[in-house]
């Protein structure tokens, strides 16, 4: 089957695969079956559709777009309708498992949180790597970016988004030594986005800067001729800069550099995003150092389009802190501006990230950009106010100054070996720390060769001198201009290429024997078949847990004394990812991961019925009918009130809600005078609270209710409920109760109970 | 080396600038670190993007490998890859993938080396 399938609604399901059921678990197994015939079904980016003054449940919003069909709101949504308010930019995740059949389940985990960019790291070293890799080979920190799991993962992502109801982009990186096979490859396989940035290369990778700007030019070319967005690699200068709050003024000159030599090499600027990083983070007054930088970077820039990220130069492995930084970040975007708002996770200060923090981060992104909706129509920054304003001309001119110097010294390949870059003084100062490389040195240095006069590509969308018979037009091509109109293109010569005729492109399915998903997949077939249950964060089965413990005790015997408790818990592997110290002598926080090798067979569980619950309406109306009235006390030698306060109050949203008409005794109510008080105001309903269970208190008070309201022949007329924190159902009822009710018990848990039980009885 | 803030003593020259012409300035300096290397860029190649060319051909990704590694030894990198193995597909009426296989298996450079003389 090579044709896409058609589906009802327009949609293209990807080959061969039934739409996704949200009951059921992405079948990796089938995913991967039939890939050589898989084409992508679109290229490009995909931005969100903006919907103006959108009214969702009872309110408007200014910055949001086009809603989804499935998706997972933010906790609070039940009060509001269920509703679930998509940001109107881009929202990105960051997956680096390793393993690209774990990264789809995660994808669409995120997806249903509001994810629609799925950002794939790269496993370490690939950036070195002087050519393609081929098959499914495990990588570590990222995956191993190969044709096959580039196809497979957009094959996963055109279910999910089928399933969402909105278009998912797909990101990998375009750098490295293998940069224009990679956009090829990219092109070809409809990835929607790439970083692309020499520079990064050339600073971090020390990969040898000719080759990186000659070979940048070809990736971006192709890049280009299938409109994927480009996102560059600037934000890396404040991640590595030893002081990240000086460098703004050379990031503003990176971003530049990147930019035009971009749009010089034939990219649409609007496909040009700027990584950009608010620097600091508190205890540092970060907003009022970051916010005069974004303001510069986007009265410069006004041309591109933002990829916000979020500061990892100070993340430390204590989400919270992660998370609030992240929040201040989200505010800088809103109070500018974010095209693409990207996410990074809390975990990620301490580990590779884990499946639930990918979802945290997006919800960050999502609960932060909605609440702060439309707030610039109230809140503005003070463009006259003299730190600000001052602040922002200061950044600019440092940057011309910057783009003067590097001039005067020989160009941008002289700056390198000068140590321009990552320098931690603010320019004009400099602290002599920069980073510097050989013009005549690094990965793949001597590599690059002059075009010949008789150069010839016979292929479309290639950058540069290309001697091609008379007729012909250098472009070509499914994205070739009016220009081409009448001439033949470049890759007629060779009767296509893979960027005119997708079924050119070869497919090769894996090379090595032992280091592939089908050998990954066959360890855990197992659990799939059976259906068994094993906690897993990164990779299925990995058995990784985490538990935290407060102990009280200094850090370094908490510590220590944590990794006992990790082994009496019958854990392995146990490492503490993150302490606090709460007081040098009273008490650390740890949190701790170890892994459990246990499994747990559903089939095997016995789990009760989930309570039935009414709709308000219904249970009021019955409540009115019938008159209904309880009595209501806390049962024993016991003074606790709020239980039963929380089940009956109209306040807490208890009985008297519906109009149940509640007698409540108080405390330490002998249970013979509650059930006097029963007969005497003819209440239906009698409900005690016992949260004491010394001597089994609370069942000698639950069957003594029962046996005097037998003896007074009452029983059959009563419905009786007890509660508290220890109370279960199964236990009330074995000590003659109708019903127990233990702890997260609600009003309406109680009410649905009661209209239920009293409609049983034929009332 | 390392060196003072001299920002107030060296910024006299662009203080007199308006916003738009600060702004403006700064990207024509962009445009001016970035045009000769946009230059280098467009007269050069490199065993990647040859292998890139190859790639839009419909060869795959180990014989681009094996046919851009031989050109390279040949000193033919710069005539273009692609241009080697079109021309050695059209000699020989095979389809651009075949060619480079045969190419890749070491058959066919006779052909190549006649054209644009023997290995270096």
């Amino acid at each position: 089957m090579k044709d896409p399938v058609a589906r009802p609604g327009g949609a293209t399901a990807a080959v061969g695969m039934a739409p996704l059921d949200p009951n059921e678990k992405l079948d990796v197994e089938a995913l991967l079956r039939d890939l050589e015939d898989y084409r992508p079904r679109r290229k490009g980016w995909h931005w969100r559709e903006q919907v103006p003054d959108q009214k969702l449940h009872k309110f408007t919003y200014k910055e949001t777009s086009k809603g989804l069909e499935r998706s997972i709101p933010l906790p609070a949504a039940h009060y509001f309708g269920d509703i679930d308010p998509q940001p109107d930019c881009v929202v990105t995740t960051e997956i680096a498992s390793g393993r690209f059949e774990d990264d789809i389940r995660r994808m669409r985990m995120a997806a249903w949180h509001g994810a629609d960019h799925m950002m794939v790291i790269r496993t370490a070293g690939q950036s070195h790597m002087d050519g393609l890799l081929e098959g499914t080979p495990e990588g570590v920190g990222g995956i191993a970016v190969t044709r096959k799991q580039v196809r497979a993962t957009r094959k996963a992502l055109d279910l999910i988004e089928d399933e969402v109801g909105r278009p998912i982009n797909f990101h990998s990186y375009v750098s490295g030594v293998a940069g224009p096979e990679m956009a090829v490859m990219f092109a070809e396989e409809g990835v929607n986005g790439a970083h692309q940035d020499p520079q990064y290369n050339v600073l971090y990778r020390n990969i040898n800067m000719y080759r990186s700007f000659v070979d940048a030019a070809v990736a971006k070319h192709v890049m280009a001729s299938v409109r994927m967005a480009q996102i560059d690699g600037a934000h890396n200068a404040n991640a590595t800069a030893v002081e990240a709050w000086n460098v703004m003024p050379e990031l503003l000159v990176q971003h530049a550099i990147n930019c035009r030599y971009s749009v010089s090499v034939g990219m649409p600027a609007d496909d040009i995003c700027l990584s950009t990083v608010p620097p600091d983070a508190a205890p540092a007054p970060c907003m009022r150092m970051d916010l005069p930088y974004a303001v510069a970077l986007r009265d410069l820039f006004g041309d591109y389009k933002m990829r916000a990220q979020e500061n990892t130069r100070y993340m430390e492995a204590d989400g919270r802190d992660a998370t609030v930084s992240h929040v201040m970040n989200l505010m800088i975007s809103r109070l500018t501006s974010a095209d693409i708002q990207s996410t990074i996770t809390p975990d990620e200060g301490r580990n590779v990230p884990w499946h639930y923090n990918n979802v945290a981060a997006v919800n960050t992104a999502k609960q932060s950009l909605v609440g702060m909706d439309g707030l610039r129509e109230m809140v503005k920054l003070d463009r006259e106010a003299p730190e600000l304003r001052d602040k922002v001309r200061e950044i600019k001119e440092r940057a011309v100054l910057f783009l003067e110097a590097m001039l005067k010294d020989g160009g941008y390949f002289a700056a390198v070996e000068q140590a321009y870059f990552v320098d931690s003084g603010i320019y004009p100062e400099t602290h002599d720390d920069g980073i510097a490389r050989k013009s005549d040195g690094g990965v793949a240095v001597g590599t690059i060769v002059p075009r010949a006069d008789d150069y010839l590509a016979p292929v479309c969308h290639h950058f540069g001198e290309n001697h091609l018979p008379e007729g012909y037009d250098a472009e070509g091509g499914p994205a070739a201009g009016e220009a081409a109109r009448g001439l033949h293109k470049p890759c007629d010569l060779i009767g296509g290429c893979t960027l005119c005729d997708a079924d050119r492109v070869p497919f090769i399915d894996e090379l090595d024997p032992e280091d592939n998903v089908g050998v990954r997949l066959a360890q855990t077939a197992e659990l799939r078949e059976k259906h068994l249950i094993k906690p897993e964060v990164e990779w299925a089965a990995d058995g990784w847990v985490v538990v935290t413990l407060f102990l009280p005790a200094a850090p370094r015997v908490a510590e220590f004394a944590a990794l006992e408790f990790g082994k009496a818990m019958n854990l392995h592997d146990c490492e503490v990812v993150n302490k606090q110290v709460m007081h040098p002598a009273e008490g650390t926080l740890i949190e701790m991961k170890g892994r459990l090798d246990v499994v747990v067979d559903p089939a095997r569980l016995v789990i009760p019925p989930e309570p039935v619950v009414m709709k308000d309406a219904e249970i009021k109306e019955f409540v009115t009918a019938h008159k209904l009235k309880c009595v209501a006390a806390t049962v024993g030698e016991d003074e606790h009130s709020v239980g039963m306060r929380e089940i009956i109050d109209i306040k807490h949203g208890g009985l008297e809600k519906w109009g149940f008409s509640c007698e409540y005794l108080g405390t330490s109510v002998p249970v013979e005078k509650v059930l006097d008080a029963a007969i005497e105001h003819a209440a239906q309903i009698v409900l005690i609270s016992t949260i004491i269970t010394h001597g089994d208190m609370h069942r000698n008070n639950m069957e003594k209710l029962a046996d005097l309201a037998v003896e007074k022949g009452v029983r059959d007329k009563l419905i009786l409920i007890s509660g508290g924190t220890q109370v279960t159902d199964e236990l009330a009822r074995g000590w003659g109760m109708d019903a127990g009710f233990g702890r997260g018990t609600k009003g309406i848990n109680v009410a649905s109970f009661v209209v239920e039980t009293l409609r049983e009885r034929g009332v | 080396m390392a060196r003072e803030d001299t920002y107030l003593q060296v910024r006299g020259h662009l203080a007199r600038l308006t916003d738009e012409q600060l702004e403006a300035r700064f990207w024509e300096l962009a445009q001016q670190v970035v045009d000769p290397m946009v230059e280098l860029a467009r007269t050069h190649t490199s065993p990647s993007i040859e292998r890139s060319v190859l790639m839009r051909m419909g060869v795959d990704s180990p014989t681009c490998m094996a046919v851009v590694g031989e050109c390279e030894k040949r000193g033919l990198l710069g005539h273009g890859c692609g241009h080697v193995v079109w021309y050695y597909a059209q000699q020989t009426g095979q389809a651009a993938p075949e060619a480079a296989r045969k190419l890749a298996a070491g058959e066919g450079w006779d052909v190549v080396e006649a054209k644009w003389g023997g290995a270096r």
